[in-house]
């Protein structure tokens, strides 16, 4: 009765000192570093916009640059599409050859 | 010159702003021709401007994304792009990207990942470029032996046993003009996906060839399908990116003002290119990368950059050749016919 009383105790001592050891051995994943957008010399307007939501909204600066990319592209894809209709070629069909 | 660079209040440093135009523009001039989003050739380029890597990667993916959606507008006017096809395959790249990302997480916690990726990605450029030439050289005996078909002769047909698969549901894909199971498309994606996030890359590379030669879509719509696919891949790649904080919007803005012009040059050059001779020009352009990896793997950084972008602006030169002498060419018989109607 003793022994095992003396055991269990053991036991627990050592999971009581091991446990600690083992959280700090663990450690955590590492942390993405953090890039913080110096807005000090920037002057109002939609650079300082940018830059406040890219430090305070990450979730949406990423929206933001998902739809400027979105509309940059279409509206550069249909304005360079108007400029080369002008040169007259044609711009609707091409013939699938492949050797 | 201060008036030639550039301020990126985000990274944190001054860029020349012509060479992103010129970036902009060469990718969007190949990517538009190839059917890529080019990243293995923008990224060496944006570190060596001074954008630190992860800056470079994300502000990458945002701008192949803008480009490809400039790509794929020309490309479905021109009836280029079977959407169809690529909201089929998207359902594989997705699962299939997220299984090759899962396969790196397990080599990086074995400690195996660096150099096993390099190699795996020279093997698979190797196997595109052997079957690409392997191709062409089946097809000119074939051309030679007059066994042409209704797109003129072809080289590799492994989509042909792949189509006898018939496990349902069966589709018939209108402007790939193929009719096949739509688990073909799937698996196909799935196993592009899969490398593509083992490999880290957009899977464009990967994806027209295989569109190519596993799934039997003639080249020209490969090309355009395949930037469908770069496009929503990019999108998601820049919500991403954007929410970690590396993407430099203003640098994608200017790259795309370049790639706007670039993208409509390579798109429309592809009118004036044999289906072959993209074949041929991309597996070039897949040995330039292969052996640039090779250099990188060997601690030759710097030849590396200097093969890969000097890989990048021959084919853009090449490709612009071809776009202007076609064109030239065009307009010269519609003026003849012209004259022809009127007399």
């Amino acid at each position: 009765m003793k022994i095992v009383s003396s055991g269990l105790i053991l036991v627990v001592s050592l999971v009581a000192l091991l446990l600690p050891e083992i959280l700090w051995a663990a450690g955590g994943k590492a942390e993405m570093l953090v890039v913080v957008a110096d807005t000090r010399h920037v002057s109002s307007g939609m650079n300082l916009y940018l830059l406040d939501l890219y430090n305070t909204n990450p979730m949406g600066f990423g929206l933001l640059c998902v739809i400027v990319t979105a509309l940059l592209g279409s509206s550069l894809g249909f304005f360079t599409d108007l400029l080369m209709k002008q040169t007259g070629i044609d711009l609707k069909s091409r013939k699938l050859i492949e050797h | 010159m201060d008036w030639m660079y550039m301020w990126m209040p985000i990274a944190g440093v001054d860029i020349l702003w012509p060479g992103l135009v010129l970036i902009g523009f060469s990718v969007g001039v190949i990517g538009g021709f190839f059917g890529m989003g080019g990243a293995w050739m923008v990224t060496p380029g944006l570190n060596i401007l001074g954008f630190p890597m992860a800056f470079a990667i994300g502000t990458d993916i945002s701008h192949i994304a803008g480009k490809s959606m400039i790509s794929t507008i020309r490309h479905s006017k021109f009836g280029n792009v079977d959407y169809k096809l690529g909201c089929i395959m998207i359902i594989g790249t997705v699962i299939g990207i997220e299984c090759g990302a899962q396969i790196v997480m397990w080599l990086e916690s074995i400690g195996k990942i660096g150099s096993v990726v390099r190699w795996v990605y020279v093997c698979v450029l190797l196997l595109i470029a052997t079957m690409v030439f392997v191709d062409y050289w089946k097809a000119v005996r074939k051309k030679k032996a007059g066994i042409v078909g209704e797109h003129g002769a072809e080289g590799l047909t492994w989509y042909k046993t792949l189509h006898r698969i018939k496990i349902p549901p069966v589709m018939h894909f209108k402007v790939a003009g193929i009719t096949c199971s739509a688990w073909l498309p799937i698996m196909v994606s799935l196993l592009t996906g899969v490398l593509a996030g083992f490999l880290g890359i957009g899977g464009g590379l990967l994806r027209m060839p295989a569109l190519v030669y596993l799934i039997g879509c003639p080249t020209h719509v490969a090309v355009g399908t395949d930037l469908f696919e770069v496009m929503i891949s990019g999108l998601y790649g820049t919500f991403t990116y954007g929410a970690k904080g590396r993407i430099e919007i203003w640098a994608v803005f200017v790259m795309l003002c370049g790639a706007a012009i670039g993208a409509q040059i390579g798109t429309i050059a592809t009118k004036y290119a044999k289906g072959y001779g993209i074949r041929i020009a991309f597996g070039l352009a897949v040995i330039a990368c292969m052996v640039s990896i090779i250099l990188k793997q060997f601690k030759y950084d710097i030849p590396a950059t200097v093969l890969i972008l000097g890989a990048v602006g021959l084919i853009c030169l090449y490709i612009c050749l071809i776009m202007f002498r076609g064109a030239a060419q065009e307009l010269r018989e519609k003026k003849a016919a012209e004259e022809a109607a009127v007399a």
